[in-house]
Protein backbone atom coordinates (compact mmCIF):
# COMPACT_ATOMS: atom_id res chain seq x y z
CA UNK A 1 0.00 0.00 0.00
CA UNK A 2 1.16 3.27 -0.97
CA UNK A 3 1.46 5.91 2.03
CA UNK A 4 -1.50 7.86 0.20
CA UNK A 5 -3.77 4.77 0.80
CA UNK A 6 -2.55 4.06 4.22
CA UNK A 7 -3.40 7.56 5.15
CA UNK A 8 -6.97 7.69 3.19
CA UNK A 9 -7.84 4.44 4.59
CA UNK A 10 -7.19 5.08 8.48
CA UNK A 11 -8.58 8.69 7.88
CA UNK A 12 -12.19 6.95 6.97
CA UNK A 13 -12.20 4.27 9.21
CA UNK A 14 -11.46 6.67 12.41
CA UNK A 15 -13.49 9.51 11.50
CA UNK A 16 -16.87 8.38 12.59
CA UNK A 17 -16.10 7.39 15.92
CA UNK A 18 -13.61 10.58 16.24
CA UNK A 19 -16.69 12.74 15.48
CA UNK A 20 -18.65 10.59 17.64
CA UNK A 21 -16.43 10.65 20.65
CA UNK A 22 -16.08 14.49 20.35
CA UNK A 23 -19.74 15.05 20.06
CA UNK A 24 -20.12 13.25 23.45
CA UNK A 25 -16.68 15.54 24.30
CA UNK A 26 -18.82 19.09 23.23
CA UNK A 27 -21.82 18.28 25.59
CA UNK A 28 -19.43 17.32 28.95
CA UNK A 29 -17.54 20.61 27.89
CA UNK A 30 -21.03 22.27 28.12
CA UNK A 31 -21.99 20.54 31.59
CA UNK A 32 -18.10 21.86 32.58
CA UNK A 33 -19.03 25.56 31.21
CA UNK A 34 -22.27 25.77 33.04
CA UNK A 35 -20.37 24.79 36.21
CA UNK A 36 -18.68 27.80 36.94
CA UNK A 37 -20.60 28.50 40.12
CA UNK A 38 -19.83 25.07 41.60
CA UNK A 39 -16.03 25.30 40.47
CA UNK A 40 -15.23 28.91 42.09
CA UNK A 41 -17.38 27.34 45.35
CA UNK A 42 -15.69 24.23 45.45
CA UNK A 43 -11.88 25.38 45.14
CA UNK A 44 -9.51 22.67 43.45
CA UNK A 45 -12.60 20.73 42.06
CA UNK A 46 -11.34 21.79 38.33
CA UNK A 47 -8.08 20.04 39.41
CA UNK A 48 -9.87 16.88 39.88
CA UNK A 49 -11.73 16.92 36.69
CA UNK A 50 -8.73 15.54 34.59
CA UNK A 51 -8.22 12.60 37.08
CA UNK A 52 -12.06 11.72 37.23
CA UNK A 53 -12.98 11.93 33.67
CA UNK A 54 -9.61 9.88 33.19
CA UNK A 55 -10.13 7.51 35.85
CA UNK A 56 -13.92 6.35 34.65
CA UNK A 57 -12.16 6.04 30.96
CA UNK A 58 -9.50 3.31 32.50
CA UNK A 59 -11.38 1.60 34.99
CA UNK A 60 -14.65 0.93 32.26
CA UNK A 61 -12.05 1.10 29.45
CA UNK A 62 -9.99 -2.11 31.38
CA UNK A 63 -13.88 -3.76 32.05
CA UNK A 64 -14.60 -3.56 28.54
CA UNK A 65 -11.37 -5.10 27.33
CA UNK A 66 -11.50 -7.57 29.71
CA UNK A 67 -14.90 -8.49 28.64
CA UNK A 68 -14.01 -8.34 25.33
CA UNK A 69 -11.17 -10.82 25.74
CA UNK A 70 -13.58 -13.35 27.96
CA UNK A 71 -15.82 -13.72 25.18
CA UNK A 72 -13.37 -14.63 22.28
CA UNK A 73 -11.68 -17.48 24.78
CA UNK A 74 -14.99 -17.83 25.86
CA UNK A 75 -14.71 -18.02 29.52
CA UNK A 76 -18.40 -15.87 29.53
CA UNK A 77 -21.25 -16.53 28.15
CA UNK A 78 -22.70 -13.29 26.02
CA UNK A 79 -26.11 -13.13 28.41
CA UNK A 80 -26.35 -10.42 30.74
CA UNK A 81 -27.42 -12.80 34.05
CA UNK A 82 -26.85 -11.87 37.31
CA UNK A 83 -25.76 -15.60 38.09
CA UNK A 84 -23.00 -15.27 35.75
CA UNK A 85 -20.46 -15.12 38.41
CA UNK A 86 -17.64 -13.50 36.03
CA UNK A 87 -19.55 -11.06 35.15
CA UNK A 88 -20.34 -10.19 38.88
CA UNK A 89 -16.59 -10.03 39.95
CA UNK A 90 -15.38 -8.34 37.01
CA UNK A 91 -18.06 -5.39 37.17
CA UNK A 92 -17.75 -4.94 41.04
CA UNK A 93 -14.16 -4.97 40.45
CA UNK A 94 -14.61 -2.04 38.17
CA UNK A 95 -16.73 -0.16 40.49
CA UNK A 96 -14.45 -1.07 43.40
CA UNK A 97 -11.39 0.04 41.79
CA UNK A 98 -13.45 3.09 40.26
CA UNK A 99 -14.35 4.67 43.92
CA UNK A 100 -11.10 3.94 45.62
CA UNK A 101 -8.40 5.67 42.72
CA UNK A 102 -11.34 8.67 43.02
CA UNK A 103 -11.06 8.60 46.52
CA UNK A 104 -7.54 8.83 46.69
CA UNK A 105 -7.16 11.34 43.83
CA UNK A 106 -9.26 13.32 45.86
CA UNK A 107 -7.02 12.92 48.91
CA UNK A 108 -3.83 13.78 46.32
CA UNK A 109 -5.48 16.52 44.94
CA UNK A 110 -6.12 18.09 48.14
CA UNK A 111 -2.69 17.48 49.90
CA UNK A 112 -1.09 19.00 46.73
CA UNK A 113 -2.92 22.02 46.84
CA UNK A 114 -2.30 22.70 49.96
CA UNK A 115 2.06 21.71 49.65
CA UNK A 116 1.10 24.30 47.08
CA UNK A 117 0.07 26.95 49.53
CA UNK A 118 -3.49 27.58 47.05
CA UNK A 119 -6.79 27.33 48.26
CA UNK A 120 -8.64 24.84 48.50
CA UNK A 121 -11.74 23.18 49.72
CA UNK A 122 -12.45 21.04 52.94
CA UNK A 123 -11.10 17.89 51.61
CA UNK A 124 -14.36 16.14 52.81
CA UNK A 125 -16.30 18.28 50.20
CA UNK A 126 -13.39 16.66 47.29
CA UNK A 127 -13.91 13.33 48.50
CA UNK A 128 -17.49 13.56 48.80
CA UNK A 129 -17.56 14.79 45.13
CA UNK A 130 -15.71 12.25 43.92
CA UNK A 131 -17.20 9.33 45.69
CA UNK A 132 -20.54 10.52 44.71
CA UNK A 133 -20.09 11.18 41.33
CA UNK A 134 -17.74 7.04 41.20
CA UNK A 135 -20.91 5.64 42.88
CA UNK A 136 -23.99 6.94 40.45
CA UNK A 137 -21.53 7.10 37.18
CA UNK A 138 -19.91 3.66 38.33
CA UNK A 139 -23.54 2.10 37.61
CA UNK A 140 -24.49 3.19 34.93
CA UNK A 141 -21.68 2.83 33.08
CA UNK A 142 -21.05 -0.88 34.05
CA UNK A 143 -24.50 -1.31 32.69
CA UNK A 144 -23.86 0.46 29.47
CA UNK A 145 -20.11 -1.39 28.58
CA UNK A 146 -21.94 -4.84 29.82
CA UNK A 147 -24.51 -4.37 27.62
CA UNK A 148 -22.69 -2.82 24.81
CA UNK A 149 -20.04 -5.39 24.49
CA UNK A 150 -22.80 -8.03 25.23
CA UNK A 151 -24.97 -7.44 22.93
CA UNK A 152 -22.47 -6.42 20.16
CA UNK A 153 -20.56 -9.36 20.29
CA UNK A 154 -24.22 -11.13 19.93
CA UNK A 155 -24.69 -9.35 16.91
CA UNK A 156 -21.03 -10.05 15.46
CA UNK A 157 -19.63 -7.00 16.16
CA UNK A 158 -15.87 -6.79 17.63
CA UNK A 159 -16.16 -5.93 21.38
CA UNK A 160 -12.50 -4.46 21.18
CA UNK A 161 -13.13 -2.09 18.82
CA UNK A 162 -16.20 -1.57 20.06
CA UNK A 163 -15.46 -0.57 24.08
CA UNK A 164 -13.32 1.65 23.98
CA UNK A 165 -15.30 4.56 21.77
CA UNK A 166 -18.31 3.88 23.66
CA UNK A 167 -16.14 4.39 27.17
CA UNK A 168 -14.79 7.37 26.36
CA UNK A 169 -17.82 9.03 25.13
CA UNK A 170 -20.47 7.59 27.82
CA UNK A 171 -17.47 8.26 30.07
CA UNK A 172 -17.22 12.34 29.57
CA UNK A 173 -20.80 12.80 28.99
CA UNK A 174 -21.53 10.19 32.59
CA UNK A 175 -18.56 11.76 34.44
CA UNK A 176 -19.36 15.43 33.86
CA UNK A 177 -23.06 14.94 35.12
CA UNK A 178 -22.60 12.76 37.54
CA UNK A 179 -19.84 15.54 38.56
CA UNK A 180 -22.50 18.38 38.58
CA UNK A 181 -25.20 16.61 40.02
CA UNK A 182 -22.76 15.28 43.05
CA UNK A 183 -20.91 19.04 43.38
CA UNK A 184 -24.67 20.19 44.02
CA UNK A 185 -25.18 17.54 46.65
CA UNK A 186 -21.92 18.23 48.31
CA UNK A 187 -22.52 22.04 48.60
CA UNK A 188 -26.35 21.41 49.37
CA UNK A 189 -24.44 19.04 52.38
CA UNK A 190 -22.28 21.74 53.13
CA UNK A 191 -24.65 24.35 53.61
CA UNK A 192 -23.70 26.34 51.53
CA UNK B 1 -2.27 -8.20 31.87
CA UNK B 2 -5.88 -10.58 32.82
CA UNK B 3 -5.79 -12.10 36.47
CA UNK B 4 -6.14 -15.58 34.78
CA UNK B 5 -9.37 -17.20 34.31
CA UNK B 6 -10.65 -17.49 38.26
CA UNK B 7 -11.73 -14.18 38.22
CA UNK B 8 -12.06 -12.62 41.59
CA UNK B 9 -13.10 -9.00 42.66
CA UNK B 10 -10.25 -8.31 45.04
CA UNK B 11 -7.40 -10.19 42.19
CA UNK B 12 -8.33 -7.74 39.56
CA UNK B 13 -8.74 -4.76 41.82
CA UNK B 14 -5.03 -5.89 42.95
CA UNK B 15 -4.04 -6.14 39.44
CA UNK B 16 -5.08 -3.03 37.67
CA UNK B 17 -4.51 -0.54 40.92
CA UNK B 18 -0.83 0.25 40.98
CA UNK B 19 -1.46 1.79 37.19
CA UNK B 20 -4.56 3.16 37.77
CA UNK B 21 -2.81 5.28 40.41
CA UNK B 22 0.32 6.16 38.72
CA UNK B 23 -1.89 7.44 35.73
CA UNK B 24 -4.13 9.51 38.48
CA UNK B 25 -1.00 10.91 39.77
CA UNK B 26 -0.30 12.16 35.94
CA UNK B 27 -4.18 13.53 35.60
CA UNK B 28 -3.31 15.77 38.46
CA UNK B 29 -0.72 17.32 37.05
CA UNK B 30 -2.57 18.37 34.46
CA UNK B 31 -5.42 19.41 36.98
CA UNK B 32 -2.92 21.85 37.97
CA UNK B 33 -2.83 23.66 34.71
CA UNK B 34 -6.21 23.67 34.67
CA UNK B 35 -6.52 25.06 38.10
CA UNK B 36 -3.43 27.86 37.36
CA UNK B 37 -5.89 29.03 34.32
CA UNK B 38 -8.77 28.89 36.21
CA UNK B 39 -9.57 32.68 36.37
CA UNK B 40 -9.25 32.65 32.55
CA UNK B 41 -11.32 29.96 32.13
CA UNK B 42 -14.04 31.01 33.78
CA UNK B 43 -13.44 34.45 32.02
CA UNK B 44 -14.23 33.16 28.89
CA UNK B 45 -16.46 29.66 29.13
CA UNK B 46 -16.36 28.68 25.10
CA UNK B 47 -12.39 28.25 26.57
CA UNK B 48 -13.80 25.76 29.53
CA UNK B 49 -16.31 24.05 27.07
CA UNK B 50 -12.93 23.06 25.32
CA UNK B 51 -11.50 21.66 28.01
CA UNK B 52 -12.68 18.44 28.21
CA UNK B 53 -13.11 17.83 24.01
CA UNK B 54 -9.59 18.78 23.41
CA UNK B 55 -8.02 16.63 26.56
CA UNK B 56 -10.57 13.23 24.83
CA UNK B 57 -9.78 13.88 21.39
CA UNK B 58 -5.95 14.34 21.68
CA UNK B 59 -6.56 11.50 23.99
CA UNK B 60 -8.10 9.16 20.99
CA UNK B 61 -6.39 10.40 18.22
CA UNK B 62 -3.33 9.07 19.92
CA UNK B 63 -4.80 5.53 21.07
CA UNK B 64 -6.22 5.02 17.99
CA UNK B 65 -2.96 5.38 16.20
CA UNK B 66 -1.47 3.22 18.80
CA UNK B 67 -3.84 0.97 18.25
CA UNK B 68 -3.06 0.82 14.46
CA UNK B 69 0.54 0.49 15.08
CA UNK B 70 0.23 -1.84 17.75
CA UNK B 71 -2.05 -4.57 14.58
CA UNK B 72 0.34 -3.61 12.02
CA UNK B 73 3.31 -4.32 14.36
CA UNK B 74 1.79 -7.71 15.18
CA UNK B 75 1.02 -8.41 11.45
CA UNK B 76 4.36 -7.58 10.82
CA UNK B 77 3.55 -5.36 8.26
CA UNK B 78 5.38 -2.34 10.38
CA UNK B 79 8.91 -1.66 10.25
CA UNK B 80 10.33 1.90 11.77
CA UNK B 81 11.90 4.13 10.37
CA UNK B 82 10.73 5.42 6.80
CA UNK B 83 7.88 2.90 6.30
CA UNK B 84 4.71 3.70 4.31
CA UNK B 85 2.23 2.36 7.07
CA UNK B 86 4.01 4.28 9.81
CA UNK B 87 4.17 8.04 7.38
CA UNK B 88 0.83 7.24 6.11
CA UNK B 89 -1.18 6.68 9.65
CA UNK B 90 0.94 9.64 10.81
CA UNK B 91 -0.79 11.43 7.93
CA UNK B 92 -4.23 10.50 8.58
CA UNK B 93 -3.97 11.64 12.28
CA UNK B 94 -3.19 15.40 11.09
CA UNK B 95 -5.49 15.49 8.81
CA UNK B 96 -8.30 13.88 11.22
CA UNK B 97 -6.92 16.63 13.59
CA UNK B 98 -7.63 19.21 11.10
CA UNK B 99 -10.91 18.09 10.49
CA UNK B 100 -12.16 17.94 13.65
CA UNK B 101 -10.79 20.39 15.71
CA UNK B 102 -12.11 23.56 13.91
CA UNK B 103 -15.65 22.14 14.26
CA UNK B 104 -14.75 21.78 17.92
CA UNK B 105 -13.89 25.46 18.07
CA UNK B 106 -17.26 26.21 16.71
CA UNK B 107 -19.25 23.80 18.32
CA UNK B 108 -18.06 25.24 21.79
CA UNK B 109 -18.71 28.71 20.65
CA UNK B 110 -22.01 28.08 19.59
CA UNK B 111 -22.51 26.29 22.80
CA UNK B 112 -21.61 29.23 24.68
CA UNK B 113 -23.00 31.84 22.98
CA UNK B 114 -26.40 29.84 22.77
CA UNK B 115 -26.88 30.47 26.70
CA UNK B 116 -24.80 33.17 27.43
CA UNK B 117 -21.82 35.69 26.43
CA UNK B 118 -18.97 33.73 24.73
CA UNK B 119 -17.16 36.30 25.83
CA UNK B 120 -14.57 35.76 22.36
CA UNK B 121 -15.44 35.94 18.75
CA UNK B 122 -15.96 33.32 17.02
CA UNK B 123 -12.41 33.19 14.81
CA UNK B 124 -10.34 33.50 18.27
CA UNK B 125 -12.06 30.09 19.57
CA UNK B 126 -11.59 27.90 16.22
CA UNK B 127 -7.81 29.45 16.00
CA UNK B 128 -7.49 28.43 19.46
CA UNK B 129 -8.97 24.57 18.80
CA UNK B 130 -7.42 24.38 15.49
CA UNK B 131 -3.75 25.52 16.87
CA UNK B 132 -4.26 23.25 19.67
CA UNK B 133 -5.57 20.34 17.50
CA UNK B 134 -2.33 20.75 15.18
CA UNK B 135 -0.09 20.48 17.70
CA UNK B 136 -1.61 17.96 19.49
CA UNK B 137 -1.55 15.50 16.61
CA UNK B 138 2.13 16.20 16.01
CA UNK B 139 2.48 15.09 19.82
CA UNK B 140 0.32 12.34 19.52
CA UNK B 141 1.97 11.02 16.12
CA UNK B 142 5.00 11.36 19.06
CA UNK B 143 4.06 9.98 21.71
CA UNK B 144 2.55 6.98 19.83
CA UNK B 145 5.39 5.62 17.98
CA UNK B 146 8.17 6.47 20.82
CA UNK B 147 5.79 3.97 22.91
CA UNK B 148 4.95 1.37 20.53
CA UNK B 149 9.09 1.22 19.45
CA UNK B 150 9.58 1.34 23.55
CA UNK B 151 7.03 -1.97 23.91
CA UNK B 152 8.50 -3.46 20.97
CA UNK B 153 12.45 -3.26 21.93
CA UNK B 154 11.66 -4.00 26.17
CA UNK B 155 9.69 -7.10 25.06
CA UNK B 156 6.27 -6.14 25.78
CA UNK B 157 2.54 -6.55 24.02
CA UNK B 158 2.07 -3.18 22.70
CA UNK B 159 -1.47 -3.80 23.06
CA UNK B 160 -1.15 -4.17 27.21
CA UNK B 161 1.10 -1.30 27.45
CA UNK B 162 0.67 1.65 24.84
CA UNK B 163 -2.69 2.27 24.68
CA UNK B 164 -3.29 3.51 28.21
CA UNK B 165 0.00 4.95 28.59
CA UNK B 166 -0.59 6.76 25.36
CA UNK B 167 -4.16 7.98 25.98
CA UNK B 168 -3.07 9.61 29.72
CA UNK B 169 -0.38 10.93 28.10
CA UNK B 170 -2.14 12.61 25.57
CA UNK B 171 -4.86 13.84 28.01
CA UNK B 172 -2.14 15.71 29.47
CA UNK B 173 -0.51 17.03 26.66
CA UNK B 174 -4.02 18.25 25.80
CA UNK B 175 -4.54 20.79 28.58
CA UNK B 176 -0.64 21.74 28.67
CA UNK B 177 -0.88 22.38 24.75
CA UNK B 178 -4.84 24.54 25.55
CA UNK B 179 -2.82 26.32 28.26
CA UNK B 180 0.37 27.34 25.81
CA UNK B 181 -2.02 28.12 23.34
CA UNK B 182 -4.90 30.21 25.46
CA UNK B 183 -1.43 32.33 26.62
CA UNK B 184 -0.56 32.90 23.19
CA UNK B 185 -3.40 33.63 21.61
CA UNK B 186 -5.74 35.14 24.15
Amino acid sequence: MTIREVAVGAYREALPILAASAAGGLFAGFVLGGMDAELQRIEGLLVLVPALLATRGNVYGSLGARLGSALHQGLIEPRITLGNERLRAAAAAAVASGLLVSTLAAIMAFALLVTLGRSVAPVWMLVGVALISGLIGGGVLVTTVVTVVLVGYRRGLNPDTLAGPVVTTTGDVVGMATLLVAARIVLAAGGG
Amino acid sequence: MSAGTRWSVRGIVRATLPVLVALTALELASGLILGTIQSTLLQYPSLLVLVPVTIGTAGNLGSILAARLSTAFHLGTLQFGRDDTLVGNAVATVGLAATVFPILGAGAWALTAAVGEAGLPVSTVVIVSLASGLLLAGLAITVSIAATYAAYRLGLDPDDVVIPVVTNVCDVLGVLVLFGVVQVIV
